[in-house]
């Protein structure tokens, strides 16, 4: 048994390192974007705390919701200023274990849960609106944790998805996710339209290897954080592949900031685990433009903010004010960037 | 001659279905809206049954997620998953019935008899519980099983407590053993003298009938396709004279058994037979749900209205997510005819729906 568990972790070692080997990000001479982070920037009610941070988003009034992996997974919002103003979704059937919340252009807040397989749709006010995917019934009993081959990906059951974006026109769009390798459009009434990539893993323009996360431009053209490939994938609105990105090191989470310039955040995020190296090699967050031209880049990894421990997510409906939730230290920072940066290294 | 004209015309176009085909059915106007007014605490999941008592009182069975199964315990134990929410005529909340019930882990179904006893169905403790109007517990039927079985028996196979279930002491698959003991039951009625009739349902393929006071009668069915054989039982009605009608989806009908369980005749062009209602009063009609399945809502959905031997009146309704859409209908409360209460699996809500 010892000996068993001692190749066990000899493996995950070896796969740790090899994987941090492969996410240190080729391109070279990135300027540094100067920033400050907000310290303590949520207020939280006596007696509540937030558990893993994977998920944050703003909406148009500036309010910020943090959806966390806590007693049980849970989507607390807050005012512009952080203080604590509810919780949504209490004793919800589609919450288990978050991954993702965005905020659409209307306000509405939709939540990717990949214990439940859910992507749900809340009003401003959190009443549910839509549902994507179903939970697997419990009276089918413990669901096992999955192994082999993935059975074949369905139009309307979603596999541990991940993330969810919208096009102008308001069609959905899910990165369908940890066993599934694709990812799903659905038009604005939640009928399937498309999808990209399959059940299978691949390596191919077009085909996904853990589609982590996911946003849509305005040109509706389609961003796909393609995590185990270490690349991100641009999609035109019919999923059809127009580019891959391959030197921000991996991908593992994106954002697109609103409006008519629009900069895209990429994290190479500091891998789970914190294996030997990796706070030399990864954990900076690049911004660009859309046509791929590499502005800056800022951050790194630590224990202590303003470092940060595996970003899994970013809003940046500000670009100037990254909000950023984090797996590892239980937290949620506010990083304003200094506004010198905007026109650094065209 | 007209009668002569209309009886070609139905003949033609019935030829031009394949036999299993959804008969041609004139399309019914209808509105739909969510009726209820939920706090801020309070989430529906997916909606195993709605129901209405006769002062209107809306009752909602619905699965709202985290049945824990305790760790480290002699055997793995189950609890909790499920809840019961009583909502007034206008759709207000009122009161939340039986939290922490022992029994309500994967709700099924909701009915309400005619004395306003409220009756769960849950379909994984495999239990149904008759509350009175007060909300007390009145008269149980099965047990839950004290441990889960991991992993989880299969359709057919052993019960739930590894007992009775489809192996009933060397009876037929599906066939039960003669006693309150069910396997995934999806549904209940009653007759005029309050006899009970429960479909039992996912697991066994059986009807079981018992007195008003819950002392065993009989049990008829088991898994198959001749008549008096069941893919399944999903739904439950009986009507003004006694007569059982049982919605076997997996055999895409509707059978009708006269009191004690002898068939009478079946109901084809139904589709996916899961929910089915007949209205009370003098003039009884028949609703059912050809409910798409929870992997698609590019098919079916619609629901049927029928006279009770059979004869189409109309269909309403698709598959989707929109309001006026139908999202793997689960149950029908149809205690007024124009008046519809709707629950569904796929989109977490109850529609009220009005036929115009």
């Amino acid at each position: 048994m010892s000996r068993y568990l001692a190749c066990t972790f000899a493996a995950l070692l070896l796969t740790a390192v090899s994987a941090a080997a492969q996410q240190k990000a080729t391109i070279t001479g990135v300027a540094e974007i100067p920033f400050m982070s907000v310290p303590n920037f949520l207020k939280l009610p006596p007696g509540e705390s937030l558990g893993e941070s994977v998920a944050v988003a703003t909406n148009s009034k500036g309010h910020i919701f943090v959806y966390h992996r806590r007693d049980t997974t849970r989507l607390f919002e807050f005012d512009r200023n952080g203080a604590f103003l509810k919780e949504i979704g209490k004793g919800y059937y589609g919450f288990e274990f978050a991954h993702s919340v965005r905020v659409d252009k209307d306000d509405n807040i939709w939540t990717v849960d990949e214990g439940t397989n859910l992507v749900t749709k809340f009003s401003p006010e959190g009443k549910v609106l839509m549902v994507l995917g179903r939970r697997p019934p419990a009276v089918d009993g413990p669901v096992v944790f999955p192994v082999g081959p993935n059975p074949p990906a369905q139009k309307y059951i979603l596999c541990r998805p991940t993330d969810v974006g919208w096009d102008p026109q308001g069609n959905i769009f899910v990165s369908d996710g940890y066993c599934n390798n694709r990812v799903v459009k659905y038009d604005k009434n939640g009928r399937f339209v498309a999808q990209a990539g399959s059940e299978k893993a691949g390596t191919g323009l077009g085909e996904f290897n853990l589609p982590h996360g996911l946003q849509v431009d305005e040109r509706g053209n389609v961003w796909v954080a393609d995590r185990t490939n270490n690349r991100y994938q641009v999609l035109d609105n019919n999923l059809k592949p127009i580019r891959e990105i391959t030197n921000l090191g991996v991908g593992w989470t994106l954002c697109i900031s609103p409006g008519p310039h629009q900069y895209v955040f990429h994290s190479n995020s500091n891998p789970n685990g914190n294996a030997p190296g990796t706070w030399e090699t990864t954990g900076e967050i690049y911004k660009t433009e859309l046509d791929g031209t590499v502005i800056g880049k800022f951050g790194k990894p630590g224990k202590v903010a303003p470092g940060f421990q595996v970003v899994h997510m970013m809003d940046c409906r500000n670009p100037n004010e990254i909000v950023l939730g984090e797996i590892e230290s239980w937290r949620v920072q506010k990083y304003i960037l200094q506004p010198a940066s905007r026109t650094a290294t065209h | 001659m007209k009668r002569m004209k209309l009886v070609l015309l139905v003949a033609c176009v019935a030829a031009s279905f394949p036999a299993g085909a959804q008969a041609p059915a004139p399309a019914l106007n209808f509105d739909a809206a969510n009726p209820l007014t939920l706090p801020d605490d309070i989430y529906l999941g997916e909606v195993g049954g709605v129901a209405t008592s006769s002062r209107g009182d809306i009752y909602v069975y619905t699965r709202t997620g985290h049945p824990t199964v305790s760790m480290a315990t002699a055997r793995p134990f189950a609890h909790g998953g499920s809840r019961l929410f009583q909502f007034d005529r206008n759709g207000r909340f009122t009161r939340e019935i039986g939290a922490g019930l022992y029994g309500f882990l994967f709700a099924a179904q909701v009915r309400v008899d005619p004395q306003d006893n409220v009756w769960v169905v849950d379909e994984m403790s495999a239990m149904i519980m008759k509350f009175d109007p007060q909300g007390r517990v009145a008269l149980l039927l099965g047990r839950k099983a004290e441990a889960l079985n991991n992993p989880p028996p299969r359709a057919g196979g052993a019960g739930p407590a590894g007992e009775g279930g489809g192996r009933g002491g060397g009876r037929a698959p599906g066939a039960g053993a003669p006693q309150d003991v069910f396997n995934r039951p999806t549904d209940v009625a009653w007759d005029a003298q309050g006899n009970i009739f429960v479909a039992d349902g996912l697991g066994n393929a059986r009807i079981a009938k018992f007195t008003k006071d819950g002392a065993f009668v009989k049990s008829w069915g088991q898994r198959g396709t001749a008549n008096g054989e069941f893919a399944s039982v999903n739904s439950i009605a009986v009507d003004a004279q006694g007569n059982v009608y049982a919605a076997d989806a997996g055999n895409q009908r509707i059978q009708v058994f006269d009191n004690n369980g002898t068939f009478k005749s079946e109901i084809k062009g139904v589709g996916n037979a899961q929910a089915i209602c007949i209205t009370p009063g003098a003039s009884q009609v028949l609703y059912v749900s050809n409910s798409n399945p929870p992997t698609d809502i590019d098919t079916a959905g619609e629901i049927y209205k029928m006279r009770l031997d059979g004869t189409m009146i109309g269909k309403f309704g698709k598959a989707g997510k929109l309001p006026k859409e139908f999202g793997t209908v689960n149950e029908i409360d149809c205690r007024s005819e124009s008046t519809l209460y709707v629950g569904e699996i796929g989109n977490f809500r109850v529609q009220r729906v009005t036929m115009k």
